[in-house]
């Protein structure tokens, strides 16, 4: 019985011995890959069009604020770290500790998007648009003033909310799915130093969609 | 009804036509020697009681053979047409004394700038474009636009002299196609693009819209007149004075 | 020696205790939803051909009132006279339904999901709900796209490819709300893609049976294999344009928009950038299709195996650096046009090696002509030219006056209907036996082969020649311009072919629906074949296989020396045969 436990987490047997990972793991590798691309098609088109542009691109800081989003950045960091605690925890079988750093890890990124919303709407009301900048509001008048260059201010919030908006909807879709896993699985204790397939997988997809968010804000934030 | 490639008007169409040619005779060799294998095989091969296919998993020396000779063909290919292809469109290709003439695109119709007797044209900005009286967006600062001709849908050049094109548009993507001349160029919106040709056959051709353009791209038709110099020279005094511009 | 999982899957064989629902409308089997792939797309291959019949009316009498277009609504064709709104919806929605919908869907939603478990020797998918997923959004991004002909102010009519800024402005297209949903649809669908390709990857490299190593693989899952890491990889880049398409409409984005420094090529470079890839996936896996029929009709091994396996990568690899050649005139840097040129003529290397190699199949075979047959000798006569004329368009300078042409149409349809239509009207009859347990009758199918051939070159062939002459595309009124005038008769012509080529698939469509009720009972391998969904029943049960085969040789060995028939099955062990060799016991 042990012994076909411990081929649970192999390729399916009798067959041709394929890749060395199990299939849910080798399929989200391959998903993963297909999020590369799409990330690749917003980044690529924001890098082609903000360095095609004619005019100044807007400095950095002026439209976002870059300490709360740094912060935010160090939120995202600390629950992949906290993601891989609770990886090691269950492969070690302490069901308490996985259970403590997923949560920590759900709440890491809960906490993310919630800022991130905030933000958004802090921006809103500041007059940032995915079309530009609303017409009389205080983002306004640092166009008027010269401090935001009218010309490419249309291209800053085109491509920010895009690229951010996307990113933000990958974090929802990881917060919400390790939830799932920690009510319907990590609770209840189905997890096993012999079955721990979800956790390494969704950990994968988390540990992606903090890189996307690495590169993101370096070159939005920062550049 | 035509069965070939159109009338050649340019001096580049017998140079478009043979590489289309020697493309034909290449593919053409190819294709009879595919289909008439095909069909040899279907006759002699068939299958009749008493044969037995001929088992083999294939000849290393056939795959070798007929993927270098493609290749070599594919490479010889590109390196015939790219000289063409610098010539009409590299960056260097408009020729020095090519003369200009603006192309404006808009839904659904063309409009020509003629640069007057100065020759050269004036500068254009799509925020000062007004629908009657400044089709083409002319800056009226600019002293060399004044004395521009502004024609719609009708594009008169001299026969045996360069042209360049100076392709703008004002809404979505067009293309500017005259068949004789062999050119195409796709005109895009925040992009001025130069397109430069030489008429070589005096006579009258259409200009079509050759990009998607919306309901009335299958109407964007513009008339095109090859004149001699003096006919031209001709036209251009006569245009000009039913304007109300400068003819000298 | 059978695993737990072993266990439990062929228990699962032989409880089949699942509800109708279960079974048939929300199923988790490969082989079901491959079948209900294959009537989605049936359904809008009609439509499809539904849009170019009118098309194909307009284009023959400018004009002139339609025969039921009275049926039509005062948008569309006031008294059965088609409007150039309605035209240009026409053009846009005829290649969208066929590329993506139906073409796209009858390759891989078919073929890869009922295929590669059988060929492979698996129970199922790697992710069963995952397939059924897929098959769901993409019935629901069929709706949208469907539904989008009939809103207020109709569909999109920016052409298939979408070119900007036409497509993002309803003040220039006159489309809103249809627009939108093209985008909304796409996005389905996109995800569909993404979901399925990731089940067939993971399959294939995971699930394959004992003895079914890599170049054992039947070419069709080789293709199909490959095919879907293209669609992986390019199909998220169509979903991101499609995403910026759709906010450039309803957020007011300005990513194409040059008055705020946006770039209309940009668009472009996306599309293509998927788009070529996209062309590869519907001709890949009918390439793979073809393969089997060739063999099965030649009763021989396939010519070149390796090469032909190599191919299939070559031409996917060096289709992710082509996309170019659709932009050679569209202002984008004309040395991008010479690098461009280069990688395309490269890329025909590949094809031609493929043709090359079923001609060596059918070299001293014994050819046997049953319908698959037919369609599979026809693909390559049919690809070649579609090929070969592709070459023109290759060179740069030919293609600047042969863009945006009939010489592109007449092109583009030789490769996917003369090519990709044709290898999957042979597949839909070679693999009816094994989804329906019964076969399509033969002398219908010879009829359909050939009324399908005589008036698929009467309507596609004389576009070259229109196409040469100059007759631009996507254009509602020819008649307009003198120099097209005279082109009119052809234009006649090939209008009353492709009305008797859609009447004649009517013997088509007949023919699949009568014989799933009363066609002639299929034995378990009618066609005598070598593939392991033949060692199962017609139709194949649920879970395939009690106990999965075991392999002992590749899938193509026809007329073998030494065998009692002329073929021998990949499963069938001979005194000569080893078992495989599998991996030792886990730890694993």
């Amino acid at each position: 019985m042990s012994q076909a436990m411990a081929g649970a987490m192999q390729p399916p047997f009798p067959a041709e011995r394929g890749i060395e990972v199990y299939n849910k793991k080798l399929g989200m590798w391959i998903f993963l890959a297909s999020e590369v691309m799409f990330f690749a098609a917003l980044i690529g088109s924001y890098v082609i069009l903000r360095f095609g542009a004619t005019g100044a691109w807007a400095k950095p800081g002026i439209v976002l604020s870059i300490q709360i989003t740094a912060f935010n950045t160090f939120l995202l960091i600390c629950s992949s770290v906290s993601m891989v605690k609770a990886y090691a925890a269950i492969q070690d079988g302490y069901q308490d500790k996985m259970k403590f750093w997923l949560l920590m890890t759900i709440l890491g990124g809960a906490c993310f998007v919630g800022i991130q919303v905030y933000e958004y709407i802090h921006l809103v009301e500041h007059g940032f648009l995915p079309s530009g900048v609303r017409e009389g509001s205080h983002l306004a008048e640092l166009v008027e003033n010269g401090t935001l260059p009218a010309a490419t201010m249309g291209l800053y919030g085109s491509t920010f909310f895009t690229m951010t908006g996307f990113h933000g909807f990958h974090v929802t879709c990881g917060v919400i799915s390790m939830l799932y896993l920690y009510l319907f699985k990590a609770l209840p204790g189905k997890y096993s130093p012999q079955d721990f397939g979800g956790i390494e997988v969704v950990g994968l997809y988390w540990h992606f969609v903090d890189l996307v968010w690495i590169i993101l804000f370096t070159i939005v934030y920062l550049v | 009804m035509h069965w070939w490639l159109p009338p050649q008007g340019s001096t580049f169409a017998p140079d478009i036509d043979y590489m289309f040619t020697a493309i034909l005779v290449i593919t053409g060799i190819t294709f009879v020697g595919v289909e008439l294998g095909l069909l040899w095989f279907i006759f002699a091969y068939r299958e009749r009681p008493g044969r037995k296919a001929f088992y083999t998993h294939g000849s290393t020396k056939a795959e070798i053979i007929w993927t270098a000779i493609p290749a070599v063909t594919m490479v010889i290919m590109g390196i015939a047409s790219n000289g063409l292809w610098v010539k009409i469109k590299g960056r260097n290709s408009v020729p020095a004394n090519a003369y200009p003439i603006g192309v404006h695109a808009k839904q659904f119709e063309w409009w020509f700038t003629y640069p007057g007797p100065d020759g050269k044209l004036g500068r254009t900005s799509p925020a000062l474009v007004a629908k009657t009286t400044n089709p083409t967006g002319l800056d009226p600062d600019d002293p060399a636009g004044h004395d521009d001709l502004v024609v719609r849908n009708q594009m008169h050049v001299p026969v045996g002299r360069p042209v360049v094109a100076y392709l703008t548009a004002e809404d979505v993507i067009h293309s500017f196609y005259v068949p004789e001349f062999r050119v195409r160029q796709d005109v895009v919106p925040g992009m001025e693009i130069k397109s430069w040709f030489e008429a070589t056959v005096p006579g009258t051709y259409e200009l079509g819209c050759s990009q998607l353009c919306g309901l009335g791209h299958y109407k964007m038709r513009a008339v095109v007149t090859v004149h001699t110099q003096e006919d031209y020279d001709a036209w251009m005094q006569r245009t000009a004075k039913e304007k109300g511009e400068p003819t000298s | 020696m059978t695993t737990v999982a072993a266990t439990a899957q062929a228990a699962h064989a032989h409880h089949d205790d699942r509800s109708f629902i279960q079974k048939y409308i929300f199923s988790t089997d490969h082989k079901i939803i491959g079948i209900q792939f294959l009537f989605l797309s049936l359904f809008f291959l009609m439509v499809g051909g539904l849009l170019a019949m009118q098309i194909r009316w307009q284009l023959a009498y400018p004009g002139k009132p339609m025969p039921l277009g009275n049926l039509l609504p005062e948008t569309m064709a006031p008294g059965g006279v088609l409007l150039p709104e309605y035209y240009l919806q026409l053009v846009t929605m005829h290649g969208t339904f066929m590329v993506f919908f139906a073409i796209m869907l009858l390759l891989v939603g078919v073929y890869a999901n009922f295929l590669i478990p059988l060929k492979i020797g698996a129970h199922d998918m790697a992710f069963p709900r995952i397939n059924m997923a897929s098959f769901w959004s993409a019935f629901a991004s069929g709706i949208v796209m469907l539904m989008s002909l009939f809103v207020p102010e109709g569909s999109s009519r920016a052409g298939w490819t979408m070119y900007v800024p036409l497509s993002a402005r309803h003040d220039y297209s006159g489309a809103e709300f249809g627009q939108e949903m093209w985008s909304i649809s796409i996005i389905l669908f996109g995800l569909s893609s993404i979901l399925g390709s990731l089940n067939y990857i993971t399959t294939v490299i995971n699930n394959r049976a004992a003895g079914m190593t890599w170049f054992r693989m039947p070419l069709s899952v080789w293709a199909l294999f490959i095919t879907a890491i293209l669609g992986l990889l390019a199909v998220p880049v169509l979903a991101g344009a499609a995403i910026m398409l759709l906010f450039e409409q309803i957020l007011g984005t300005h990513f194409f928009d040059p008055a705020y420094g946006g770039q209309p090529i940009l668009w472009q470079h996306l599309f293509w950038f998927f788009g070529h890839p996209e062309v590869y996936i519907l001709i890949l896996p009918a390439m793979g299709m073809v393969s089997e029929l060739i063999a099965n009709g030649s009763r021989k091994p396939i010519f070149g195996y390796h090469s032909m396996v190599f191919a299939i990568a070559g031409i996917a690899f060096l289709g992710w650096i082509v996309w170019g050649h659709h932009m050679f005139v569209s202002g984008m840097n004309p040395t991008l046009g010479s690098t461009f040129m280069v990688s395309t003529l490269l890329i025909a290397v590949p094809s031609a090696i493929k043709v090359f190699n079923w001609m060596g199949t059918m070299w001293r075979g014994n050819l046997r002509f049953h319908v698959p047959m037919l369609h599979g000798v026809a693909f390559v006569a049919m690809f070649t030219i579609g090929g070969l004329s592709g070459i023109f368009m290759a060179a740069t300078p030919v293609d600047m006056f042969i863009h945006d042409t009939y010489f592109i149409v007449a092109h583009l349809h030789y490769v996917l209907f003369g090519g990709s239509l044709f290898a999957i009207f042979g597949g839909i009859v070679f693999w009816y036996p094994k989804m329906f347990g019964r076969m399509m009758n033969e002398t219908w199918g010879k009829i359909h082969f050939w009324l399908t051939f005589i008036f698929y070159n009467g309507t596609f062939f004389p576009m070259h020649i229109i196409g040469m002459a100059g007759h631009m595309r996507r254009l509602y009124d020819p008649t307009i311009y003198d120099f097209l005038k005279p082109m009119q008769p052809m234009n006649e012509f090939i209008s009353i072919c492709a009305f008797l080529l859609y009447g004649s698939q009517i013997i088509f469509f007949v023919n699949f629906w009568w014989s799933m009720f009363k066609g002639k009972k299929a034995s378990q391998n009618p066609w005598n074949d070598n593939g392991l969904e033949w060692t199962t029943p017609s139709p194949a049960p649920h879970g395939n296989w009690d106990t999965l085969p075991t392999v002992y040789r590749g899938p193509y060995e026809f007329s073998a020396p030494g065998a009692s028939e002329d073929y021998l099955p990949q499963n069938r062990k001979l005194p000569t045969d080893r078992d495989p060799v599998l991996s030792p016991a886990a730890g694993h």
